[in-house]
């Protein structure tokens, strides 16, 4: 009997304890807005993954705690000060991270975990575009806004969403932009381009980009001679480049993530594969690990780009951005982490206008966003958003590999290089 | 399309289609001998990846001249993992065989992507790299050399089942456990130097691949579903068998690729591993 109710008053003092703590949570959470996370952790994507999970952190830290920037402040960017969400009464952002492995299915029932279970007011992901399909489905249900700071495929924005908004600008317009290109460095150069040819992985983003490239490329008044696909999983790529190389193209379209890229690479320079140039894009080829892997073997390759280092020379704040995240991670800012620090900001900015961490106002908020070129890290216009959620400020740039960098090379009033073309035959490299 | 493309593919399908042999050869053997379906044989082809690129990055060893003390380490663990975690599953029911491979497949992954990060490496510049004219057809000097080197290691591990006591022990057990137990054989031993040999047939196939394959966690989710098609079509536990249908897989794929089109290179492959199934369920070099 005694040892009984000594039990029963153990029990007893765990219940007690354990609702002490849920309660601090409660008081906590108060204090601090919850956004959830969803990026490939693991998985195919994760080195990509990881570099946007430091952008956020970065991002966060600085919104919760400053710049700490203490040679000169980063008056531009929106939170540089420190202390929190100033209408939130200060309440820190607090990152709940989730990992998707590249797996739609996943990325839905994570959302879902974040939504339930963590009771957080945002969503930010997904990289993978699928996954961000998936993902913003199932918060597109619950009410809650999704940002979306990086993929591109068109059709994200065309569902009709009413809590899906996205930052970056979309495959559409960057397919545009390569045409544009094409357009504008025929008429600088006085030459006319060859054959093309399209290279793309097959999953949703690489068909989508490649179909748009196969409508615009006849309407355009070029000469379309082959579509290759592969297999996101690739063992070699030797079929796929035998056949790219029969139709000898002047100029392959590529679409492929980080470890095809390098594979691609390392098969045209095995098979001697020479276009005159590659126009990729970016995803694996603006990865951090493309120019480290494949080293002299990455030159001249063309990407699109939605963000360039050189272009600190124009925007003082993007070298000052850049510095803080160098400090802590010893690697510049990408395309990618770029845009993804951009994404958390733009977020963070429509919850402090929101005043709170109720889904319809911050919802509002967003879709009244207004940002001005000056306050973003980005080459864009400005960020705001049209009623399917897209931000219409957005642009591209296009970058060539040189010198084991990117340079950015289009629109040609950016520009800080001349474009390399044609680029040297595998054989003429040094 | 000329005599020529069709020749350089071919050789770059048989080329590869020796990796596939190698990779698969450990797995069927260690199926042949004792009936467990290794899941994380791909990580295996890992960790012989990572110890090449370590030795490379940090006492700058070709992977070439650190091949076999790869090779080695590669054994040891693979014997050690018998020891400590596949011989208490021996008798389990099948549905725990497979979750303890295929857990360590997960574990090794992350402990992978743990301690080496998930980046892609890549080894620059080894002893092998640019590519040689032969016969008129240009082939990657390491994927050659990668080729030559999954041929020597085969031949290796089959001068070893056939000319050796210990590999005619191994034979034995996988013919029949209790007979050869009764012939004084111990089990025990044959299936870890099974586990072991089958883990040093990846490591050597993940070194010769490291010369110009890029190194990741997950680089072996890349082969290991080819090498599961290899091992059925080569006839499950059949050294030989893997050896040929390696490089029939890898010809199948490039070819396949090359005629009908690139988007339907795998679904060649399985397309032919289904009539397998179908018509020899023994695969081509099993019995029966």
């Amino acid at each position: 009997m005694q040892h009984s109710e000594n039990r029963r008053s153990v029990i007893q003092a765990l219940g007690a304890s354990l609702l002490g703590l849920f309660g601090t949570g409660a008081r906590a959470q108060s204090n601090e807005v919850k956004i959830g996370v969803i990026y490939p952790l693991t998985g195919p994507a994760a080195s990509t993954g990881a570099e946007l999970k430091n952008a956020l952190e970065l991002a966060a830290d600085i919104i919760n705690n400053g710049a700490n920037n203490a040679t000169k402040g980063i008056s531009d960017l929106p939170f540089a000060a420190g202390g929190g969400l100033p209408r939130l009464k200060g309440a820190r952002i607090r990152l709940v991270f989730a990992d998707h492995q590249g797996n739609p299915q996943t990325g839905a029932t994570e959302a879902e975990r974040l939504i339930t279970q963590e009771k957080v007011v945002a969503l930010v992901g997904a990289y993978n575009s699928n996954v961000t399909a998936t993902a913003s489905q199932v918060s597109e249900r619950y009410g809650i806004p999704f940002l979306n700071p990086e993929s591109s495929s068109a059709s994200l924005t065309a569902r009709g969403f009413k809590w899906f908004f996205r930052t970056t600008p979309h495959d559409d317009l960057f397919v545009h932009n390569f045409f544009d290109f094409l357009k504008e460095l025929e008429a600088k150069k006085n030459f006319k381009l060859g054959a093309i040819a399209t290279f793309n992985e097959n999953t949703l983003w690489g068909n989508e980009t490649t179909k748009l490239e196969a409508k615009l490329a006849p309407e355009k008044g070029y000469n379309l001679v082959k579509q290759v696909t592969y297999p996101a999983k690739s063992t070699q790529l030797t079929s796929e480049v035998q056949t790219l190389k029969a139709a000898n193209p002047a100029l392959v379209m590529q679409s492929s993530y980080l470890g095809d890229a390098l594979l691609s690479m390392k098969t045209y320079k095995e098979l001697g594969f020479s276009p005159d140039m590659i126009l990729a894009n970016n995803a694996g080829f603006t990865d951090t690990e493309f120019i480290k892997t494949l080293g002299k073997d990455a030159e001249f390759v063309i990407t699109r780009e939605v963000w360039a280092l050189d272009l600190a020379t124009r925007n003082p704040l993007i070298k000052q951005v850049n510095d803080l995240f160098v400090a802590r991670y010893k690697a510049n800012f990408t395309g990618n982490s770029s845009r993804t620090f951009t994404g958390l900001m733009v977020l963070a900015d429509a919850i402090n206008r929101a005043g709170g961490t109720d889904p319809e106002p911050i919802r509002k908020a967003l879709s009244e966003t207004d940002l001005r070129a000056e306050n973003l890290i980005m080459p864009w216009k400005g960020v705001k958003f049209d009623a399917t959620g897209q931000n219409t400020l957005g642009r591209g740039i296009l970058v060539q590999i040189v010198d084991g960098k990117y340079n950015t090379v289009y629109p040609f009033n950016l520009a800080t290089r001349e474009v390399t073309w044609p680029m040297p035959k595998w054989d003429q490299r040094k | 399309m000329t005599a020529e493309i069709l020749l350089q593919t071919l050789a770059s399908g048989v080329l590869i289609g020796l990796i596939y042999a190698l990779v698969a050869i450990g797995l069927t053997m260690i199926f042949g001998v004792m009936d467990i379906v290794n899941f994380a044989h791909g990580e295996f082809l890992m960790l012989g990846m990572y110890a090449s690129f370590w030795g490379f990055s940090l006492y700058a060893l070709d992977p070439l001249l650190t091949l076999p003390l790869t090779v080695l380490m590669l054994f040891a663990f693979g014997m050690l993992l018998y020891k400590f975690i596949i011989k208490r599953i021996i008798n389990a029911p099948m549905l725990s065989q497979i979750f303890t491979t295929f857990g360590l497949m997960i574990l090794l992954r992350g402990v992978a992507q743990f301690l080496w990060k998930p980046d892609f490496r890549s080894i620059e510049n080894s002893w092998v790299s640019g590519s040689v004219k032969l016969l008129g057809i240009q082939l990657g000097q390491p994927q050659l050399v990668a080729g030559l080197g999954a041929v020597a290691v085969t031949m290796v591990v089959h001068a070893f089942l056939t000319r050796t006591r210990l590999g005619a022990a191994l034979e034995a057990t996988a013919a029949d456990k209790e007979a050869a137990q009764l012939m004084g054989i111990d089990s025990h031993r044959m299936f870890a130097l099974a586990w072991g040999i089958g883990a040093a047939c990846a490591g050597a196939a993940g070194v010769l691949l490291a010369t110009f394959f890029p190194i990741f966690p997950e680089v072996g989710a890349n082969f290991i579903l080819l090498a599961f098609v290899v091992v059925n079509l080569g006839g499950f536990g059949s050294v030989t068998g893997a050896f040929w249908a390696g490089i029939l897989v890898g010809v199948i794929e490039v070819m396949g690729g090359l005629l009908l089109g690139p988007q339907y290179k795998l679904a060649v492959v399985l397309v032919l591993f289904l009539a397998v199934l179908m018509f020899r369920p023994q695969g081509l070099m099993g019995k029966a």
